[in-house]
């Protein structure tokens, strides 16, 4: 227990001790969020941009430290060898991974709080179901941490960088976070529909407004993604 | 081994004395094989430098005993115990300075100090650690930012951390400077007197020399030496080395009775094989005598580990 506090601790550290890892965690999605709520464009069927928006960027919070952080993170890791020092402690992987999920999902808290803050300021208040909004958010977190676990132990540190980066920009763009898929012109809608992040975004569109529903097609689709990582991963994950 | 033959190998109590045996273990890569059939073993309490040329299979060896690898065949015990199936109940009593990296370049030495004390059940304090190895001035500064000697000895630090019974220090020395070098030496001594079990392996082969109570030498993914320093450099007495203040006459000397060869090392050095060293150092002197020139050196045998590597290999060391 002690160990995994302080390995919990340390990958917390270091997460925040990143430039690169604080913009994209904690500095780009409430960005997002005000730009796009003060531009005020709601797409066709929200009353207000913030309704489309708030999810849209709780679901980029998630992308942005498990994607990109955690991914990046790990990956540089694995190229200095870390991963494997770690390896011959008593430590263990299961502690490990268990480590960084957990520094994952404490950056969400803080995200979530930053973001629904800023959705107060332009108009947005709780409604829905904060339990399901909750359960969907760790679905979510499953997905894109495993992704970004699987480029980190897959690919190259710099590949990991550019593929990691690379995602995140055509999640925004086609994936449902910036725009609505179904908006997105024919071949592109299908695409963006079939998305983790189209499925999250909109799981959690589902779940915040004033009647919330089980978002069961979505979480089935994040399942889905997830577990297809999962067994790409177990094939190709190396620890150094 | 003293193990009798009706007992099966397997079923046989370790002895308790060995903290490493190594059996006819084999690893291959791709088909090609990178140990080959090595054997060992390592005392408790012993200081033991594996050496060879790059590609020898130092490293696969060292983290097949670590347990990171898994041996194709073979046996292999480490503190009694099988490294790969058993990992969980070694790694609390190993320490492993890995050849390089290993550290979030982005941690402070005290925070990598206090991280894997939390691992292990009975730590010693990161603070003693600090001011054992020199770093107590740089404990706040990143990693990234810390001289090439100074990540070595943060990286021996952390292999302390668990008080371990077994110590595995891969190129501990490799990057630093002659005076972080004699303190890292003067810590491993200590170590071993503190009754420590040390493998290293490393580049340098004073540094074997000074350490080491066993040295083996590796080729190939096989042992080819296996002895105590001076045994190894004492062990060729047909090779004679002759200095003089001018250069000599080559077929002169290979006309000596006892000598067999002769081969001129420049800068009036030479290097005389015999059969009969006794004889040779008799004709030898005499020679030199009755045509008035004096050897200001005459060596029996290898004067370094380098060149017994050298002769057992046929390679430098270093890349």
């Amino acid at each position: 227990m002690r160990a995994l506090i302080a390995q919990t601790s340390m990958e917390l550290r270091l997460t925040l001790r990143s430039g690169e890892g604080l913009l994209v965690t904690l500095v780009i999605p409430p960005a997002l969020l005000v730009f796009f709520a003060a531009l005020g464009i709601a797409p066709s069927g929200y009353d207000r941009p913030i309704d489309f928006l708030l999810p849209s960027m709780l679901a980029l919070a998630v992308m942005s430290i498990g994607l990109v952080s955690l991914g990046i993170r790990t990956a540089y890791e694995r190229h200095y060898g870390v991963l494997k020092r770690l390896g011959a402690t008593p430590l263990g992987r299961g502690r490990l991974l268990g480590a960084k999920i957990l520094a994952v999902l404490a950056i969400e808290v803080v995200q979530a709080l930053i973001l629904v803050l800023v959705g107060v300021s332009f108009g947005w208040r709780p409604s829905g179901s904060i339990v399901l909004a909750f359960l969907t958010m760790l679905v979510g977190t499953a997905t894109f941490a495993s992704l970004g676990l699987f480029i980190a132990g897959t690919f190259r540190a710099e590949t990991t960088l550019a593929l990691a980066n690379g995602l995140y920009l055509l999640l925004i763009l086609l994936g449902g976070i910036a725009w609505p898929v179904e908006r997105l012109p024919g071949p592109l809608a299908i695409i963006g529909l079939a998305l983790p992040s189209n499925a999250l975004a909109s799981a959690l569109r589902q779940t915040l407004t004033p009647s919330p529903g089980w978002p069961i097609t979505q979480l089935g689709a994040l399942l889905l993604w997830t577990l297809l990582i999962l067994a790409l991963a177990r094939r190709t994950f190396r620890w150094e | 081994m003293t193990v009798p033959n009706t007992v099966p190998t397997a079923l046989a109590p370790e002895p308790v004395d060995h903290a490493i045996v190594v059996e006819n273990l084999v690893k291959r890569y791709s088909g090609r094989p990178v140990v080959d059939g090595l054997s060992f073993t390592i005392r408790r309490g012993e200081l033991f430098a594996l050496l060879g040329p790059n590609g020898a299979g130092k490293t696969t060896t060292i983290e097949i005993l670590e347990g990171y690898r898994r041996p194709d065949s073979g046996t292999v015990r480490v503190l009694g115990l099988d490294p790969w199936h058993n990992s969980d109940a070694l790694r609390p009593r190993i320490g492993v300075m890995l050849q390089s990296g290993g550290i979030y370049p982005a941690a402070t030495p005290r925070e990598m100090l206090q991280l894997f004390a939390s691992f292990y059940p009975d730590p010693q304090d990161p603070q003693e650690l600090l001011h054992l190895v020199g770093l107590e001035e740089v404990s706040h500064i990143r990693y990234r930012y810390l001289s090439g000697g100074q990540q070595r000895r943060l990286a021996l630090a952390l292999a302390l951390v668990g008080k371990p019974e077994l110590l595995f220090l891969d190129e501990p020395t490799t990057g630093m400077d002659p005076q972080a070098r004699r303190l890292t030496w003067s810590l491993i001594e200590d170590l071993k007197r503190r009754g420590i079990t040390i493998l290293l392996t490393t580049h340098f082969l004073e540094e074997a020399e000074r350490l080491a109570d066993r040295v083996a030498i590796i080729d190939h993914g096989h042992l080819i030496a296996l002895a105590t320093p001076r045994e190894l450099m004492q062990y060729e007495a047909e090779h004679v080395t002759v200095t003089a203040i001018r250069d000599l006459d080559v077929t002169a000397l290979a006309r000596l009775p006892s000598v067999q060869a002769v081969r001129a090392l420049g800068d009036g050095r030479y290097a005389l094989e015999t059969g009969r060293p006794m004889e040779l150092l008799v004709e030898l002197t005499r020679w030199a005598y009755e045509h008035g020139i004096l050897l200001t050196e005459i060596r029996v045998g290898y004067q370094s580990l380098e060149e017994v590597f050298l002769r057992l290999t046929g390679n430098e060391i270093r890349e």
